[in-house]
């Protein structure tokens, strides 16, 4: 991914421009992107193109190739959210939705990394596609809309009224969650380690972990403990790092990528 | 002050010590008592069963007595000892239990990943420590050890990966297994990315590990020479059959290697990287896997041989609980019992007699805790 793509991704979520292909689920039938074709700038400078395929921004001062920091990024957003509002001066914007955002990434490992962790989630029928009153109907774009067509079915949205593409960015930031907890799972050093011992090493796959088995009385540590307390007991021996707080964003990375890999496993709390 | 007090697990030992001691001078009138020992310790102990050791050793007072003995051990993941002192604490206990055994062993079997990341400070490492085996040793290489320079050092240190030999009337091959098809060209990895994605046990990225062809022809004509009637022993990394495909607990021409070895009368495959009690049956062929000194694996969530019995679940807070190295007794009738030195519990023995009748003859002790 280019960094003009990462842009273009990140303003389309920030500003929640209709389309979201990159963020959309497998599942879900990705519209067609055309090619935005940018200038070349004659600096050699980066050249930033808006997701609408017209609009553009010269970077002064960062060459092609070049890595924007987040504040120059954001201004380059900025910028080019002033422009396309100056051309569509009627255009009716919400607010940007609230979305958990996945911790960002702590840094890229040494080797390319496995195979994503766990496969995307198939997400519920949404209930529709653009914001309209008045309930689920066929037009409201959900792929199992029509088929339930003339069901007695409640109206609306327990969380509102949320298009597909809102849940595909749902979707995608618990997916990108569980991805940092597989690459910190995978990397001695990011677990703070100091013998090169990561926890796949012994747990391949989160395999082991069995997390629906905490709480559970800790024979060895003479308490109840939870996933967390054995994950920062193996933090601290078998890897030899110092443990982490529990509201540490690698801890709660590494919960997510472990329960995801148990997904279906019947919870057993208290289980030998 | 003198040390006067001995914890329950000092003599749990010193009982233990002194039974294997007895083992050594059996007659029969020996063998009473100390089976009358054993099963004071098998009841003291609590298990349910009588089997755990006491039953090994009534079949060995009743003459089936080994033509000889091999040691191994395994799969030691050697990271510079600069950097990591616990694998390196592991091997060393484990030469120290070989180099203890008497009558010792007519040679050790090294099983592969003598190195975790192929480098040469942990190859040289482990070339030094092996020295310190009195019996001589028999090397057989793994992923680990081969994909950083595949396989230039450890060719360099101990010869070619795959030979054959023959000792006392059994014919020995040892296999290169873990081969795998070219992923890294492609991708343009480096060399240090090749073998970090191999040494990740479920980095889906990698290649299955294979004999490869022209290693399947060398076979065939090593095995040529050999007399039907001989028997067998052959020595791999990977398990020469399929286990679990997402971890390479898997050899993916392992159909046709086996069809090489049908022909014989008796046939056993040692093999290592499973870091586990494994035991499977194929035909006429008994396999077993290794132990290793470094971490022990959890069992793979699907296709785990019917013969095998698990170990019990490992404790995470001993560093040798489900780890070791252990012996393999090879039978006047060619077929070998395989015994697991599991550190920190009573070993455990699987016996050539328990695969050949298909799980129903001399059934090793049952596991407490299977896995999750």
């Amino acid at each position: 991914m280019t960094i003009r793509m990462k842009l273009l991704v990140g303003a389309g979520a920030l500003l929640s421009f209709a389309g979201g292909v990159a963020l959309a689920g497998e599942d879900s039938a990705a519209p067609e992107v055309k090619k935005h074709a940018v200038p070349t700038s004659k600096d050699g400078d980066l050249v930033v193109g808006l997701c609408d395929g017209v609009t553009s921004l010269e970077v002064d001062g960062v060459k092609e190739g070049q890595k924007l920091t987040r504040e120059q990024a954001l201004r380059v957003s900025g910028a080019l959210m002033e422009q396309w509002l100056k051309k569509n001066p009627d255009a009716n914007w919400d607010p940007a939705p609230a979305v958990a955002q996945a911790p960002p990434p702590t840094k890229t490992p040494e080797a390319p990394r496995s195979p994503p962790a766990v496969p995307s989630t198939p997400q519920k029928p949404s209930s529709g596609g653009t914001m309209v009153g008045g309930g689920v109907k066929p037009e409201s774009g959900g792929k199992d809309v029509k088929k339930q067509q003339g069901a007695n079915l409640q109206d609306g949205h327990t969380y509102g009224a949320f298009s597909q593409r809102d849940e595909a960015i749902w979707a995608a930031s618990t997916q990108a969650f569980v991805e940092e907890g597989n690459r910190v799972f995978h990397d001695a050093e990011l677990l703070g380690g100091t013998v090169a011992v990561s926890c796949d090493m012994c747990h391949p796959d989160a395999s082991n972990t069995h997390p629906e088995t905490y709480p559970k009385y800790q024979v060895q540590l003479g308490r109840v403990a939870l996933l967390r307390d054995m994950i920062n007991w193996c933090i601290e021996n078998p890897v030899r790092g110092k443990p982490l707080a529990d509201d540490d964003p690698k801890m709660r990375a590494m919960e997510a990528y472990i329960y995801a890999k148990r997904k279906g496993t019947p919870l057993e709390y208290g289980k030998k | 002050m003198g040390n006067k007090f001995r914890s329950i697990e000092t003599k749990h030992h010193e009982e233990r010590d002194a039974f294997f001691d007895d083992l050594k001078r059996l007659d029969r009138r020996a063998f009473m008592r100390v089976a009358g020992i054993s099963a004071g310790i098998v009841a003291g102990m609590g298990l349910r069963t009588p089997q755990s050791f006491q039953l090994v050793n009534v079949a060995e007072a009743q003459g089936t007595k080994p033509r000889f003995s091999f040691a191994y051990i395994s799969d030691t993941h050697l990271y510079d000892q600069k950097l990591n002192d616990r694998f390196v604490r592991s091997i060393l206990k484990a030469v120290d239990d070989v180099n203890a055994l008497d009558p010792q062993p007519d040679f050790v079997l090294f099983g592969g990943d003598l190195a975790q990341l192929g480098q040469a400070v942990e190859l040289k490492l482990g070339a030094q420590i092996l020295k310190n085996l009195k019996a001589p040793v028999k090397m057989m290489v793994g992923e680990h050890d081969w994909f950083l320079d595949m396989g230039e050092l450890w060719r360099e240190l101990f010869g070619p990966p795959n030979y054959s030999f023959d000792h006392k009337g059994v014919h020995f091959v040892v296999l290169n297994s873990i081969l795998e098809k070219d992923f890294w060209t492609e991708r343009k990895l480096t060399p240090m990315e090749r073998m970090k994605i191999v040494a990740g046990l479920d980095n889906g990225i990698q290649s299955r590990f294979e004999v490869g062809g022209e290693q399947r022809a060398w076979l065939q004509q090593d095995l040529a020479k050999v007399d039907k009637k001989t028997p067998l022993i052959v020595f791999s990394h990977s398990p020469l059959y399929k286990y679990y495909r997402p971890w390479n607990f898997w050899t993916d021409d392992a159909d046709d290697v086996q069809a090489l070895l049908k022909p014989f009368e008796k046939v056993t495959v040692i093999h290592g990287h499973t870091h586990q009690l494994l035991s499977n049956q194929i035909g006429n062929i008994s396999f077993h896997g290794m132990l290793s000194t470094a971490w022990p694996w959890p069992y793979a969530p699907e296709g785990l041989p019917k013969l095998t019995v698990q170990m019990n679940r490992p404790d995470p807070f001993s560093q040798f609980d489900g780890c070791g190295n252990g012996r393999m007794d090879v039978l006047e009738s060619g077929l070998v019992d395989k015994l697991y030195n599991l550190w920190e519990r009573n070993p455990i023995t699987v016996r050539a007699s328990y695969l050949a009748s298909g799980g129903k003859q001399d059934a090793p002790p049952r596991t407490k805790l299977p896995s999750y």
